[in-house]
């Protein structure tokens, strides 16, 4: 007799449950029930956000491709796999191991379709430094990463970290993988052909995150819950095998589908692989190998125990597959087989325990959820910035900004992480974007993550809009043209109204810009229920993109590379500072409008940007984004540490504020340097896309100078610059 | 001449190893799965970096226990060319072939970056083709590469001049402010006392092609090469 406790407490409503009986015509088994109750919950089936992401573009300008656990883009002959996904909870109970099992997850998503895996990036979120909690979560997720990622051999290449407040009682934990892959050796996440085998490989199932994607994922956290056997280990070493095993396998040509068993293990492979080839599928739990004695069906089921993977071979050929992952010294046994009857039927020492319709398992319920734009919002956006006194002292405002911790230099995190393996790491951690060569051609890959959350709460809609915008931007700036989109939606708790409406309107944000840009959403994550008695996230709609460089001989980095270069700046200076990180850390203020964002100019200054780098005219190319110009300029000049260089600045658009001139957030800008002798060049290039462009000033010397007429606004030492910049991350970990 | 590229289980480095021999140096190259007793003929050995069954225990610890090692020791005890990078040079270790031990960085950090090395012996195969005192800018990527060894043995290096590499600035300063990693004496790589094994924990293959920043690794490669030639 199944009690309204025992769905409850599976994170299942009272008319989800009638649902279950009325799909099964009785009453379920406990077995049954949980298997529901993963495959429904947020986490899997997305039943309150899938309608909406309906709306995402799928097909862009490059042909995309769209499968079960990643997608992709097709260049030439090959394919380029990526994804992006959370592990926001794990993280936030146990940070070291929550983050490397993030990163095993999304590297089999990437390995499962056939692709090797050559470059990891993260996108992370905490509360501020001064909290001791949130310095143990940094060092944890850091030291996850780099055990997991390094001993893979996988290189993490970039990604971000912010502070903010809001995420003081959930962390943000985003890891985006990519892949290479020859496209005609891609295989699906599918189980089809009655009669073909289906083989359990990897490592063994124990208690091990049982709970973790229905109870942990999709519920907020609530004050003195102890959620910590919720969460996985994982074992990297394992992982690696598999990587190896498994592509070996592919290679033979008798796999028909594979898929990691993740969120949910053995419930989502069997179901998933059964739904999508639209099969059934008959396994017996007593082959499946334990780590643990006793362990219940319903519990072999929901385990999460990491580095397992479902297989799909054709009849016949199980010895030859099977082989492959012994040598590797992992399991690999024929657990049961495809049917033709469409029903996801598991067996316990031959007595059956669940017989439920594939579908039924992977269609779960839609929600309508109620929206309402918060309250607060209109008071907030408004900011009269006359009430704003403007600084005395220039350099000291430089200097704060660039130890503020979302905007220092993250060398003391990326240098803990192996960057350099696999050898394609043609542009290192440090600038706008990761630059991978492709080794066989002349061609790179560039990837960048990016979310400003702040622009997120304050305008949803629009913020959504500007982690396209600037992900594109950090692409160009590298050299790239901007192919395709994963995206990693992290709200709080949708069944609240103002949460939902933050929701819809960053997916229409994204989903109209990316239509503007021609760029697919290939594959993405939602996580919802980021929430705490500490209160609920900002809305962080982390976009992932990857773009292409045809020649890998004209790729850009951010910093100065030259003396007596000409400074660039492309785009229009506007007197704006709502948003920004200047009137956060020097006011306190999380106040006003998010910048302004025209599409049509964003994308003219991003086209002959663009151009002038193809075109060999380009030294240096960076964006300019949080903290404004200043700040851009600083991190031209500092970036590189073997070789740094200054610069002087001494012709700005004075007509605004100094301070919004500055230190203002307007999108759509670019900073560029190039030899005297390309200038006319590059003029004709910015006329022809109607781009506003200015020649600002110079490089060389040992400081950064910025001139308002003979007046010097700022002068500061590289050395001073460096020293708070490059160090300040540290200091506030190790304090 | 044929290299020999050892695949451990949890090996990283060995496709990068791989691709320096065949498509950059345009030799004969092989993988010698760490099950097999055969070495194939090869000339040169490369146990490359990574995390051998899973760096568990030890770092290496478990590696040397592997089936080829036994051949491995035959053969580099009969003269044959054997360089360990990395993961490679702490199997070298824990295998006896080479003296000393691995700690953990003194920052207790794993440490990925540029860093450079001065040549201190350019008469050994591995660096036949450097200048002494060369500077090279190679990258290291490692948890445990802080080199300890008891004060005796390491005059005993210091006198056989086994001490190859040593960790420095761009303008071959060696000091304290330049050693990553708190390794003794700022080694960063020794060969065994007949000079035909050699263990270093920057990775040469990464830094062998321009567009890596750095082709420094190159010199020891072409090295190994221009020796087998000679031979």
């Amino acid at each position: 007799m199944i009690t309204p406790e025992v769905y409850t407490s599976l994170g299942l409503s009272e008319e989800e449950y009638n649902k279950i009986v009325n799909i099964l015509k009785r009453e379920p088994t406990i077995t049954e029930l949980t298997m529901f109750s993963v495959e429904w919950s947020e986490h899997c089936g997305y039943p309150r956000s899938r309608k909406l992401l309906g709306l995402l573009p799928k097909t862009g300008k490059y042909r995309s491709l769209i499968g079960e656990d990643a997608g992709g883009i097709v260049l030439d002959d090959l394919a380029i796999v990526f994804k992006m996904e959370s592990h926001n909870h794990p993280s936030q109970v146990e940070p070291k191991q929550g983050a490397a099992t993030g990163v095993g997850g999304i590297i089999r998503d990437i390995f499962v379709s056939g692709a090797r895996p050559i470059a990891l990036l993260d996108s992370l979120r905490f509360g501020t430094l001064s909290n001791a909690y949130n310095r143990y979560l940094l060092r944890g997720v850091v030291d996850g990463i780099q055990f997991y990622g390094n001993c893979l051999g996988v290189p993490t290449v970039g990604g971000e970290i912010y502070f903010d407040d809001s995420y003081n009682g959930n962390c943000l934990v985003n890891v985006m993988s990519i892949g290479v892959a020859k496209a005609n050796k891609l295989v699906r996440g599918i189980a089809t052909g009655p009669g073909n085998s289906i083989i359990y490989v990897g490592a063994s199932t124990g208690r091990d995150g049982i709970g973790g994607c229905s109870v942990l994922a999709s519920q907020e956290f609530k004050e003195g819950e102890e959620k910590r056997p919720t969460v996985q280990i994982g074992d990297p070493f394992t992982e690696k095998c598999l990587i190896e095993a498994t592509l070996e396998a592919i290679d033979t040509g008798y796999i028909i589908g594979i898929k990691d068993m993740g969120a949910a293990g053995l419930t989502c492979t069997t179901s998933e692989m059964a739904s999508a080839g639209n099969s059934g599928m008959e396994v017996e739990l007593q082959l499946v190998p334990r780590k643990e004695q006793d362990m219940q069906p319903w519990e072999v089921m929901m385990s999460e125990s990491q580095e397992r993977m479902l297989v799909c071979v054709q009849k016949g050929k199980e010895e030859e597959v099977s082989r492959i992952f012994k040598k590797w010294d992992l399991h690999a046994v024929v657990i049961g087989k495809v049917t033709e009857d469409g029903m996801v039927r598991i067996k316990d020492k031959g007595q059956v325990v669940a017989e439920i319709n594939a579908h039924s398992l992977t269609q779960a319920p839609l929600y309508d959820l109620e929206y309402k734009k918060p309250g607060y919002l209109e008071e907030l956006n408004k900011l009269d910035i006359n009430t704003i006194p403007e600084p005395k002292d220039y350099n000291l405002v430089l200097l704060e900004l660039l130890s503020s911790p979302s905007l220092a230099s993250k060398e003391w995190v990326y240098e803990q992480y192996d960057h350099m393996v696999q050898t394609n790491t043609i542009v290192l951690p440090g600038s706008d974007a990761a630059v991978l060569r492709l080794k066989g051609t002349n061609k790179a890959i560039a990837a960048t993550t990016d979310c400003n959350s702040r622009y997120c709460f304050l305008n949803p809609y629009r913020g959504a809009q500007i982690s396209v915008a600037e992900a594109a931007r950090n692409l160009v700036c590298s050299g790239a043209d901007p192919m395709g989109v994963t995206d990693c939606l992290n709200f709080g708790n949708p069944e609240k109204p103002d949460r939902y409406w933050q929701f819809k309107n960053c997916v229409e944000g994204i989903a109209d810009a990316c239509r503007f840009f021609n760029l697919p959403i290939v594959s993405g994550n939602v996580s919802f229920y980021n929430e705490s008695p500490k209160g609920v996230i900002n809305p962080t709609p982390t976009i992932g993109m990857v773009g292409i460089i045809d020649d890998t001989t004209r790729i850009c980095s951010q910093y100065f590379k030259k003396e007596k270069d000409a400074i660039i700046l492309l785009g229009t200076t506007k007197e704006e500072l709502g948003a920004s990180e200047y009137l956060k850390t020097i006011y306190g203020y999380i106040k006003g409008d998010a910048p302004a964002l025209n599409l049509n100019e964003e994308m003219a200054v991003q086209a002959s940007v663009l151009e002038a780098i193809r075109a060999g005219l380009v030294n240096s190319s960076h964006d300019c984004s949080e903290g404004g110009l200043a700040v851009a300029l600083a991190e031209c000049c500092i970036s590189f540490k073997e070789r740094m260089i200054g610069a002087t600045i001494d012709n700005l658009p004075f007509e605004i504020r100094m301070d919004a001139l500055l230190f203002g957030e307007t999108q759509s800008r670019i900073i560029i340097s190039c030899d005297r002798r390309y200038l006319g060049k590059i003029e004709e290039i910015a006329k022809r896309n109607g781009v506003l462009l200015r020649v600002i000033g110079e490089t060389g010397g040992e400081s950064l100078r910025i001139l308002h007429g003979k007046s010097e606004i700022i002068n500061l030492p590289l050395n001073d610059l460096n020293r708070h910049w490059r160090g300040a991350l540290e200091k506030q970990i190790s304090r | 001449m044929k290299f020999g590229v050892v695949v451990f289980p949890g090996s990283n480095c060995d496709q990068d190893c791989y691709y320096v021999v065949s498509n950059v140096l345009r030799q004969q190259v092989r993988y010698i799965w760490h099950k097999d007793t055969e070495l194939g003929g090869v000339d040169c050995i490369i146990l490359p970096g990574g995390f051998s069954y899973g760096d568990y225990l030890r770092t290496g610890a478990v590696a040397r226990f592997s089936p080829v090692m036994k051949s491995i020791i035959d053969f580099a005890q009969k003269g044959g060319l054997v360089i360990g990078i990395c993961n490679g040079f702490q199997i070298l270790l824990e295998a006896g072939l080479l003296p000393g031990a691995m700690l953990r960085n003194t920052n207790l950090h794993f440490i990925c970056k540029y860093v450079y090395i001065k040549t201190y012996n350019h008469k050994t195969p591995f660096t036949c083709l450097c200048k002494n005192g060369q500077v090279l800018k190679i990258p290291i990527a490692h948890n445990e590469g802080n080199y300890y060894i008891d004060n005796l043995s390491l005059e005993e290096l210091k006198r056989n001049n086994q001490i190859v590499f040593r960790y420095c600035s761009s303008d071959a300063e060696v000091s304290a402010d330049f050693n990553p990693n708190g390794s003794l004496d700022n080694i960063a790589g020794i060969v065994n006392k007949k000079g035909n094994v050699l263990g270093m924990m920057p990775h040469p293959e990464r830094s062998a092609e321009k567009i890596l920043y750095s082709e420094d690794g190159l010199n020891i490669f072409k090295s190994i090469i221009k020796w087998l030639d000679k031979k």
